[in-house]
């Protein structure tokens, strides 16, 4: 029997923290875990017993990159739980304030985690002085992400001014004359980005992905949509606990996600586009094709192409949404107390983002769940590492730890929603 | 350069005592003289650099965890003198230290920038902010008043 040990101190540029174990017997993959703790798990316990309306502002907690999805999804199950409908400019200005988190997000993740993969750097920060004028690039459409965040959630970090029904305060037109202002210019520099990227030099894989994501009518889904699937199902959000199920992982407190049976499908910027792809804006349609992406992309290591498409698609609808913007006569409609379940869903920078709640009389929660993208995509990351370092164990370990680095980060793992680093073990024997 | 003095907050509302930088900024609005600005961050370098852009000064207050007592407030001058960023990066634990890296690297670090780190006694998730840091919290917030003085 060959053995050999490789140690690899930390993953580092994915959000969160976790473990990866790879352990390797006679040039076979024997066991491949992605460790991971989950924190939603915890704040399904805390929510039992608060009221109603409590949700959105203790779930956005669970994670500082993408609190607004987590808002969203809970204000929405809530809602639907309570027959409550938001629509008209009150939904306009959710669907603002997402794209706004969108654009924070997916910068951060190309500009200081992903893009150093193909350039050789090992971190954002190395390569900012060798790649300057992308780098700024990429800030000026981060704080045009930033601004629309904090206009419309009352800060930049963990917005306060969403509730159930609507907002706390809805923004004057006058106030999102300068945030447009931004935007246009951010959508220029997006597009570059686009190009920037495309341009990298891309490994030639490609993996039979069983996608998931919301699917909308009119839209590039984000807010709201019926889940799909890329074998043409779909069900309504209310039949999820019917479709999803998770199941305890050893070693782990994350729970792990299988789609009618099957374990992993993949949930994010890939499986949106792959479903989706027609329903971009104009622009960000273009820039796709201009970066040669095709209608489905199966590639991982291209999500970077797909992801700053949608930094385009964002900024382009955002100015749409601004463009079209009439005051609400209320900031949110009523919302009562009720006994009931609701269901909710929408899209997270890193996919299908989930919650349930069943609601008593006395407008307590008695029961919550989330299913958050990366306990769904954990299943899916592991299969894609196993295709792609199996066939090259041979590598130096140095580069084969990269390599599991970069194809764990390929999906932007929100390991945060999780944990507090990734610790990356191989066991070659 | 000239801009207004910056003050900025890092944190998490989720994990106890990290919570102190945002608690320091809140407890400040409405204190300052109207061009200080302030602000929360998460520790995202890209918002700290964008935060941090033009003002004359910066001020930043994180939590820190050295082994010291809890509550104990440190205070340091300059980019220099904090330690360098370490290899274990994700966006959840980038921080100031590569914001400065970021700020070095683009040219974009405020004229004088000054930290207060406050010592952490508890991170764990949703754990309320212990008694020492919340009477860290009160001094730093007086602190960053003096120094703007």
């Amino acid at each position: 029997m060959t053995h050999k040990t490789l140690r690899v101190g930390a993953l580092s540029r994915v959000e969160g923290e976790g473990a990866l174990l790879v352990d390797v017997r006679d040039g076979r993959i024997a066991d491949l875990r992605l460790s991971i703790y989950e924190p939603p798990r915890f704040f399904e316990a805390l929510l039992r017993g608060r009221a109603f309306d409590e949700p959105p502002d203790i779930t956005a907690r669970i994670c500082g990159i993408c609190p607004v999805a987590y808002q969203m999804s809970a204000c929405q199950a809530i809602e639907s739980a309570l027959g409550v409908a938001v629509t008209g400019p009150l939904r306009d200005l959710r669907l603002l304030l997402y794209y706004g988190e969108w654009i924070e997000s997916h910068t951060l993740h190309i500009f200081l985690l992903h893009a150093p993969d193909f350039l050789g750097y090992d971190s954002g920060m190395a390569m900012a002085a060798d790649h300057r004028e992308h780098v700024e690039r990429g800030l000026a459409v981060k704080k045009a992400g930033n601004e629309l965040v904090a206009t419309l959630g009352g800060r930049a970090i963990h917005p306060v001014n969403v509730r159930l029904g609507g907002f706390h305060r809805v923004p004057r037109r006058q106030e999102l004359a300068p945030v447009a202002e931004r935007l246009r210019r951010a959508r220029e520099d997006a597009l570059a980005t686009v190009a920037w990227v495309a341009g990298f030099d891309f490994p030639d894989v490609e993996h039979d992905y069983r996608f998931l994501a919301l699917r909308h009518p009119s839209e590039y889904a984000i807010l709201s949509g019926r889940p799909a699937v890329s074998d043409g199902s779909s069900f309504p959000v209310e039949d999820w606990p019917e479709h999803v199920v998770e199941e305890q992982v050893p070693g782990s407190t994350a729970l792990r996600a299988r789609l009618d049976g099957t374990p992993g499908y993949l949930t994010g910027a890939l499986a949106r586009y792959a479903l989706n792809s027609r329903r971009l804006s104009p622009l960000a349609r273009e820039a796709a094709r201009d970066a040669c992406l095709g209608e489905v992309c199966r590639n991982p290591f291209r999500s970077i192409i797909v992801r700053a498409v949608e930094v385009v698609h964002a900024c382009d609808e955002a100015l749409r949404i601004i463009d079209g913007y009439t005051e609400p006569d209320v900031p949110a409609v009523p919302v009562e107390p009720a006994a009931g379940v609701g269901h909710g869903a929408s899209e997270a920078p890193r996919g299908t983002l989930y919650h349930r709640y069943r609601i008593g009389a006395d407008g307590l929660i008695t029961e919550a769940a989330i299913v958050p993208p990366t306990s769904q995509n954990q299943a899916r990351i592991e299969m894609d590492l196993r295709d792609l370092i199996e066939p090259r164990l041979g590598l130096a370990r140095a580069e084969l730890a990269a390599l599991c680095e970069r194809a764990i980060r390929n999906h932007d793992p929100c390991i945060s929603c999780s944990t507090h680093f990734l610790d990356l073990r191989l066991d070659v024997r | 350069m000239s801009g207004d003095p910056v003050v900025i907050g890092i944190g998490s509302d989720a994990r106890g005592d990290d919570a102190a930088g945002l608690e320091v900024v809140r407890l400040l609005h409405g204190t300052l003289p109207p061009p200080v600005l302030l602000t929360e961050s998460s520790g995202d370098p890209m918002h700290l650099i964008t935060a941090w852009d033009g003002a004359r000064m910066a001020i930043v207050i994180d939590a820190v965890c050295s082994g010291a007592e809890p509550g104990t407030v440190t205070t340091r001058r300059g980019p220099a003198s904090l330690p360098p960023a370490g290899r274990r990066r994700s966006s959840h634990a980038l921080g100031l230290a590569d914001a400065i890296a970021l700020g070095e690297a683009l040219g974009r670090l405020p004229a004088e920038l000054v930290f207060f780190g406050i010592e952490g006694g508890d991170f764990g998730l949703d754990s309320p902010i212990t008694p020492p840091v919340r009477a860290a919290i009160r001094r730093t917030a007086e602190a960053v008043r003096r120094a703007l003085r």
